[in-house]
């Protein structure tokens, strides 16, 4: 069991995760996000490979409108 | 001598026939967002960047699937930021987002109620964005001598605000504005504080390259005909800069002949 921080809530997430596995489970596989782990961008191409460790602070962010 | 209809603005090396840029918030939905977007003309539209679990319903499009990257020149933006680092992130995190997509609008605010940018922490975010091969437009107050030491630093548009964000006062220091015009050595911008199409016409008659706005269209009681009026007041004021002019006069000067009067 891994416990880490997804957009500043706590999250249990089952045995070794990659980034890719966490976009899934969150249903945003196929939508324009950029994924952050403990303060340093985790590119696209690494999301398959790049696995998430207990306690990593995690940041999903997309685009909304704004001025 | 240019006219209007070879009248390119050009930023970061891209033309663009519109000099009117707009953005995507406060709107009553996507479909009245689309439908501003597309009544102004905008070509280059901004966009924030939030976490995605937040104020957004699944079922929504994405602003990017409305508006998409093939069609306009995406402006992520650092709204919300107040700290250097946060905005430095933040254009990041766009630039991941929007694979590899260089240009960003840089905005480091100071305080909540007049969401006035903090100058010192642009400056020290616009060095460490454009020494990253960041392209950025940067909003600032309307200060000459930070308008010309960011450009020197290479930024590629400088942006001072007419008024503060979202008070739709129009231009409160037109002085100010002349200015930076007139050592611009990138193209100057127009961003915040528009209210009507009377103000962007001032902007631009004041000679500034664009005008940026958001709350002026979305905010109006109909948006959608009002980004149709600042579509049409970006290009008057931007036609009355180029025709020149006549001078301010203290007194009259008549305009019909004054001989040939009936007696």
């Amino acid at each position: 069991m891994l416990e880490v921080i997804v957009n500043g809530k706590s999250r249990s997430l089952q045995g070794p995760v990659s980034v890719r596995e966490l976009v899934q489970e969150m249903a945003l596989l196929d939508k324009r996000i950029a994924v952050e782990v403990n303060g340093e961008i985790v590119p696209a191409s690494q999301h398959s490979t790049y696995q998430l460790s207990n306690g990593d602070s995690i940041e999903i962010v997309g685009a909304i409108g704004g001025g | 001598m240019t006219d209007s209809s070879n009248d390119p603005l050009v930023i970061a090396g891209v033309e663009y026939t519109s000099r009117l840029l707009v953005g995507t918030g406060k709107y009553k939905d996507m479909d009245e967002t689309r439908q501003a977007i597309e009544a102004s003309g905008a070509e280059i539209i901004t966009i924030a960047i939030r976490r995605t679990n937040i104020g957004q319903n699944p079922g929504e499009e994405n602003i990017l699937d409305v508006l998409p990257p093939e069609k306009y020149t995406i402006l992520p933006n650092t709204a919300g930021c107040y700290t250097a680092k946060d905005a430095v992130r933040t254009c990041m995190l766009a630039r991941e987002l929007l694979d590899g997509h260089q240009l960003c609008k840089l905005e480091v605010l100071g305080d909540e109620k007049t969401l006035y940018p903090d100058m010192p922490a642009t400056m020290e975010a616009a060095e460490i964005l454009v020494n990253d091969g960041f392209q950025v437009m940067v909003y600032m107050n309307d200060d000459p001598i930070l308008a010309k030491r960011l450009a020197e630093m290479g930024c590629v548009a400088v942006m001072p605000l007419a008024a503060p964000i979202g008070s739709g006062l129009g231009v409160r220091n037109p002085h100010n504005i002349r200015f930076i015009v007139e050592e611009a050595t990138v193209p100057i911008l127009v961003d915040a504080g528009v209210g009507t199409a009377s103000d962007a016409a001032v902007a631009m008659e004041l000679g500034v390259d664009g005008v940026l706005m958001n709350t002026a269209i979305a905010a109006a009681n109909r948006p959608v005909l009002m980004a149709a009026a600042m579509n049409k007041a970006v290009k008057a004021g931007r036609e009355a800069w180029l025709a020149g002019r006549m001078p301010r006069k203290a007194y009259a000067s008549a305009s019909s002949p004054e001989s040939g009067l009936i007696d």
